[in-house]
């Protein structure tokens, strides 16, 4: 009975233990909200940076974008955003937004906000991504950098104060469970369009060109433009999952949560490695890893826990560079398929005489 | 009739160095050419010439009675004209039937092409062009655990998984087992023969280019400096003296 027979009845195992989890556990709600973006994270940055070779620390850029552009939406189509950031902390105006106004500002907002960030990459791609190796990851993180400083200034989008998503009607209540779904059903689509990209001519193309950049384009391959695109892609789930993060955040500090290079754009490169740089489940093993390590840490040696996240990374740099993923097929290349077929290198003939 | 591959006083400098000065050559379709010199001759910068690598500094490079000099590299591949590297380039972290698949053809397909699963016609080709080359028990294996001199045939059966209309061999037999090499002579010819591949081949081989070309052309710093039959070539003074330092 081989693995792929098991696979589907897995799969719906996972998502099962999703649905349920937050009636399981409710008071790691939010933790496992969290997760589930966390686990967009480290998908779409291993699309660029696993599968294509292409290290990048600027995505953070788009999960900025993303939240930024979901929030100005959410608020924009009903009030002017800069009255609407004018008034915080208690002006004459109250800003309400009732259950119509607050659900279309999010179907209108996490859309635009996708479409933004995808914007950005192609822009910013088709100028950055004409760089390799060391340089490429050093103008990503530049990137990153500046984007923050200029949501930290821009004074229309609260400046240095952040923004703060609309309130829900209070008649709903508390919607953390309402994000927590979203989040899961995230991670689940984002899961299976890279899961089909990695099976197309275009998975091929992304691995070409990590492997051997001039070859590809020797063969034929119009490389920027698929490195262009594969960024996009990547963009558009952050895009999406920079919406999500801010409304479940409740508030949007231009630094600390929109262009979070130090913590949310180490960490999906961390989580990516950690995993396993290039493989389908790396990147989603990893941010588990992560997650968990990261809140035990949070939990139990606060005011450690920098240290604790520093020696991990250490640890997984020096001992596990290939990561979680990697490092068992190191250990069993049979299982990704890796083998000596026919009778002339080793082992008896398989293939050749049941044909 | 006129040549498929027409190249016309091409000049090539890296700063000071004048790598190539004025070469012209030709090559006829369904023929196999050979491109010898000694080292430093200026043989690979003229293949990277030819297929767009670097720009040129004067003169006109022809495919096909089309102009090529000014088109991006991925541009001139798609027209047919596919090169190989002298250090081999595979796709190191990718299988070999991997490596074939995303080698075949991109000619007149366009970015939406990418997005389609890969197909079970293209999988049968890469496996016989594998079984081709002597490689299909390792198919399933990575790229990068192949042998140098396997690395070498795969990267030969990617290069005709594109069905180039040319192609462009830096040194095929470098670095291959001696007794391989006869073999691989083989399926040169066949390439040309079955698959009416035109190939243009560098060689510092005498014995392998001597069996393989119809017509030799020779370079020495920079310049063109014998062409002919291999049987002319091998008697040239000119060649000799070069290939001995007598200059």
């Amino acid at each position: 009975m081989s693995v792929a027979a098991y696979r589907p009845a897995g799969y719906l195992a996972i998502v099962a233990i999703g649905i349920v989890a937050p009636f399981l556990f409710p008071a790691y709600q939010s933790q496992m909200a969290e997760l589930w973006l966390f686990i967009v994270f480290a998908l779409t940055w291993d699309l660029v940076g696993g599968q294509m070779g292409y290290n990048s620390f600027g995505n953070v850029v788009f999960l900025g974008v993303g939240m930024y552009a979901c929030v100005v939406a959410q608020v924009g189509l009903f009030y002017p955003v800069s009255a609407y950031n004018a008034a915080r902390g208690g002006g004459a105006t109250v800003f309400t937004f009732d259950m119509t106004q607050y659900l279309e500002g999010l179907a209108i907002g996490l859309p635009v906000g996708a479409l933004l960030a995808t914007l950005t990459a192609l822009a910013l791609g088709s100028i950055v991504l004409g760089m390799r190796g060391h340089y490429f990851a050093i103008c990503t993180l530049g990137l990153g950098i500046a984007a923050g400083e200029i949501a930290n200034g821009w004074e229309w989008i609260g400046a240095g104060s952040g923004m703060v998503p609309p309130n829900a009607p209070d008649a709903v209540g508390d919607l953390s469970r309402f994000y927590y779904y979203f989040a899961l059903a995230l991670a689940v689509v984002t899961f299976l369009v890279l899961r089909w990209l990695y099976m197309t001519r275009f998975g091929l193309a992304i691995n070409a060109i990590r492997d051997n950049e001039d070859k590809a384009e020797a063969m034929g391959l119009k490389t920027t433009q698929i490195k262009v695109t594969a960024w996009m892609i990547s963009a558009f789930f952050l895009g999406i999952a920079g919406g999500l993060l801010g409304n479940l955040k409740r508030f949007i500090d231009p630094i600390d949560t929109a262009f979070a290079g130090p913590t949310y754009g180490v960490w999906m490169v961390l989580m990516a490695i950690l995993g396993g740089k290039g493989t389908l489940w790396g990147p989603v093993i990893g941010a588990v890893v992560f997650q968990v390590l990261k809140e035990a840490s949070w939990t139990y040696l606060l005011g450690w826990q920098r240290v604790v996240l520093g020696l991990v990374i250490v640890v997984i740099v020096v001992f596990f560079p290939q990561g979680i993923m990697g490092f068992v097929r190191e250990r069993f290349p049979d299982w990704f398929g890796h083998r000596v077929e026919g009778g002339t290198i080793a082992g008896p003939a398989r293939k050749e005489t049941l044909r | 009739m006129t040549a498929m591959l027409e190249v016309k006083n091409v000049s090539k400098s890296f700063g000071a160095v004048r790598a190539n000065e004025s070469i012209s050559l030709e090559v006829h379709e369904g023929r196999i050419v050979g491109l010898i010199g000694p080292n430093g001759s200026g043989k690979t910068t003229l293949f990277s010439s030819i297929v767009g690598a670097h720009p040129v500094d004067e003169g006109s490079i022809r495919f096909q009675g089309r102009e090529i000099s000014r088109l991006r590299v991925a541009d001139i591949a798609r027209l047919g004209l596919i090169r190989t590297f002298q250090q081999t380039r595979i796709y190191g972290g990718m299988t070999c039937v991997e490596n074939m698949l995303i080698s075949a053809s991109q000619r007149g397909s366009s970015l939406l092409d990418l997005f389609h699963i890969r197909s079970a016609a293209r999988g049968r080709q890469a496996e016989d062009l594998l079984a081709f080359v002597g490689l299909h028990a390792k198919r399933h294996l990575r790229a990068d655990s192949l042998s140098f001199g396997q690395q070498k045939l795969l990267e030969f059966a990617m290069a005709l998984m594109n069905e180039p209309k040319m192609l462009m061999l830096d040194e095929p037999t470098a670095g291959i087992n001696p007794i391989l090499i006869d073999g691989l002579i083989d399926r040169l010819k066949q390439a040309n023969a079955v698959f009416g591949v035109t190939l243009f081949v560098i060689e510092h081989n005498m014995r392998v280019i001597m069996s393989l070309a119809e017509h030799i052309y020779c370079l020495a710093h920079g310049e063109l400096l014998a062409e002919g039959p291999p049987e002319e070539i091998r008697n040239d003074r000119r060649v000799i003296d070069a290939y001995l330092g007598a200059h």
